[in-house]
């Protein structure tokens, strides 16, 4: 079998916070394939933007890396040099942010930002770079790319700038796309538009690509691989298919149950999980998800399971429920 | 752009109106007048004197026509003549406009040169000793005012190393050296106390920019740090320091004529000094409309930088 492109084992990362060290990662481990899809699933605060953001090293100047390591290509990126991890991110790693009203710097042009990675990585003068942002506009099905190229974020919509950061992150046509939650801030008409755009692109590049995402829904057409996260660890993994056919942790059935479908009775309550997401300063004992899990046993409060494989390929942390 | 500054310039009609009445009433309601001075100077004290006087200079006239009088001779470029000297103000200003000009450039210059790159530093490295250090500083020069420092400029180097500023101006054009070296001493005193608020708002608008999600694309895309300051960081920070820059106009200018009483500089501010102790209205008038003036068109300048900066007022 081949080397995974990204492997992450065991990281833990923490925060120095004014309400003392907040642990937000716990010995999470996950791999992407070369031009796989893998999704991250969970509620918001279970640390899936830490996660992206640690692989790119910018967990900022309070977060840092406590443990565990990050193997891309073959080389940890947790002891490499900042001049190498500079030279890798937008390179041969590329974000793309939730937000895209904030992400874009509003003083400057839309071909100006498309075109800063390739002069940045490529050493090409402005002016071929432009023209380069121009053609990657027009892969994202801008309309009217070449002339949009001088104006400005608040010129163009959500979901058009969006787009925009699509256009950023192919810009050097990286081995590795994370997309965190590149959707949750856009009209549900243009979700399923900008995910299926994103997934085209990256495939077209033979590229892997990381969707982060708090919908279980949106995953099933486009990851080859699910993880599911809880509490700064991974309770959860197996590719997508087994994942829907069998779900083995109680928080990923509950996850499951909570998706709207379209054969559900009219007017049926919408199965949610009871409770709150836990607090990462202030994490329950044991198994984070004891005190929301209808299956909790005196074992879960007591020690932590575990990420075990209990069906070929397929992993879950939990003592013993069975699906 | 041009549309702009068409509009920009309309709307500073109705202020120039109301500048030019407070102008011209301000120096009227200073108790004493000038024929009292001229009389005093004179010895002659019949009160014959007192209306022929008055007469003479268009006194004698109720105030608001002395006021359309003075307007309609504004407007066709006329500041009139100085009652003692009978030199028109015009030509006063001409000689003292471009020195206490030259003195404020310096002085924002200086201001600006360590405002930013002190206060983009001090963001940096927040909470650092050198933050400490450059937050004290600034707060110290916030405190004192640049008249009492320019006090103790002059005295405690004579009084230490038998050193004092040079305080004989020569024109810049006759020796430039000469006129820096007599310039630069105020201009770094009135930098600095202007420097203290636009160095601590470039910091707090840099730590506030630096949070910003467009920065952590601008690290995402494998910029180097310079970079991301210059191009990401610094344009967004200065939009609003620019702003403050044209509120402390009224302040730059202000303590421009103070500093040239102190460092003997032959500018507006000196001009201005005597001809209040003289009732000398003309000038004092002439001398207020120009700073009021140019307070605006300072004003006018930084609304138009702003919007070289935002794109979003430009469009
Ligand atoms: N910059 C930070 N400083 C302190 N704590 C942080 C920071 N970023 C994240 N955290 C902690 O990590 C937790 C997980 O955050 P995040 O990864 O953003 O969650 P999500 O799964 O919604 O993306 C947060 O709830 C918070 O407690
Ligand atoms: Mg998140």
């Amino acid at each position: 079998m081949m080397d995974p492109l990204l492997s992450i084992s065991n990281l833990s990362v923490n925060f120095k916070t004014e309400r003392g060290n907040v642990q937000a990662l716990d010995g999470v481990s996950l791999e992407v394939n070369e031009g796989e899809t893998l999704a991250i699933v969970g509620e918001s605060g279970s640390g899936k933007s830490v996660t992206a953001l640690s692989v790119l090293g910018l967990l900022g100047d309070s977060g840092g890396v406590s443990g565990g390591d990050i193997e891309f290509a073959g080389e940890s990126l947790v002891n490499a040099s900042d001049e190498h991890r500079r030279e890798i991110r937008g390179n041969q790693i590329a974000m793309i942010f939730q937000e895209p009203m904030s992400s874009l710097n509003p003083v400057l042009t839309i071909g100006k930002q498309v075109a800063e990675p390739i002069w940045q990585h490529r050493n090409k003068s402005w002016k071929d770079a432009i023209c380069e942002a121009g053609k990657l506009l027009e892969l994202v099905s801008i309309p009217d790319a070449q002339e949009r190229l001088g104006d400005y974020p608040h010129q163009f919509s959500g979901g058009m700038r969006q787009r925009v950061m699509i256009a950023m992150a192919l810009a050097c046509q990286p081995k590795l796309i994370i997309a965190d939650e590149p959707t949750t801030a856009l009209d549900v008409t243009v979700q399923a538009q900008i995910l299926s755009l994103l997934k085209n692109l990256t495939t077209e590049l033979n590229s892997s690509l990381v969707i982060i995402t708090h919908d279980l829904g949106v995953v099933a057409r486009y990851a080859n691989r699910v993880a599911v996260m809880y509490g700064g660890r991974i309770v959860e993994t197996a590719s997508a298919a087994e994942l829907y056919r069998n779900p083995q942790h109680p928080y990923t059935v509950g996850l499951m149950n909570s998706i709207p479908t379209l054969h559900g009775k009219p007017g049926a309550r919408l199965n949610t999980i009871i409770g709150q997401p836990p607090d990462l300063s202030n994490l329950p004992s044991g198994c984070s998800f004891h005190p929301r899990c209808p299956f909790a046993k005196p074992q879960c409060m007591q020690s932590k399971p575990k990420l075990e494989e209990i069906f070929p390929n397929h992993f879950r942390a939990c003592f013993g429920y069975e699906g | 752009m041009r549309l702009l500054i068409i509009r920009r310039l309309l709307a500073l009609l109705p202020t120039l109106i109301f500048t030019s009445i407070i102008v011209f009433a301000s120096i009227r309601m200073i108790p004493g007048d000038v024929i009292d001075l001229m009389l005093a100077q004179n010895d002659i004290s019949t009160g014959n004197d007192r209306a022929v006087i008055e007469a003479a200079l268009g006194l004698d006239q109720p105030i608001y026509i002395q006021y359309f009088v003075w307007v309609v001779d504004v407007l066709s470029g006329d500041l009139g003549r100085s009652l003692w000297q009978n030199t028109p103000v015009t030509e006063q200003l001409a000689l003292t406009l471009p020195i206490t000009f030259e003195l404020g450039f310096l002085a924002l210059l200086v201001a600006l040169s360590v405002a930013i790159p002190i206060g983009i530093y001090s963001a940096m490295r927040q909470d650092s000793m050198g933050d400490y250090i450059t937050r004290s500083f600034s707060l110290l020069m916030l405190a004192v005012p640049s008249f009492w420092l320019a006090t103790l400029v002059m005295v405690f180097p004579s009084v230490w190393w038998r050193w004092a500023p040079p305080l004989q101006y020569t024109p810049f054009l006759e020796d430039p050296v000469a006129n820096l070296a007599h310039m630069s001493v105020p201009a770094i005193l009135l930098g600095l106390s202007l420097s203290a608020v636009t160095m601590r708002m470039t910091r707090t608008m840099m730590l506030e920019v630096l949070r910003q999600d467009y920065i952590r694309t601008a690290r995402a895309k494998g910029l180097k740090e310079n970079i991301v300051i210059v191009r990401h960081a610094l344009r967004n920070c200065l939009i609003p320091v620019v702003t403050l820059v044209g509120l402390q106009a009224p302040l730059l200018i202000g303590g421009a004529v103070i500093l040239e009483q102190i460092f003997v500089i032959p500018g507006m501010g000196l001009m201005l000094l005597e001809a209040v102790f003289q009732r000398d209205y003309p000038v004092v008038t002439g001398v207020f409309l120009v700073v009021g003036v140019s307070i605006l068109l300072i004003n006018l300048v930084v609304d138009l930088t702003y919007s070289l900066l935002d794109p979003k007022v430009r469009s």
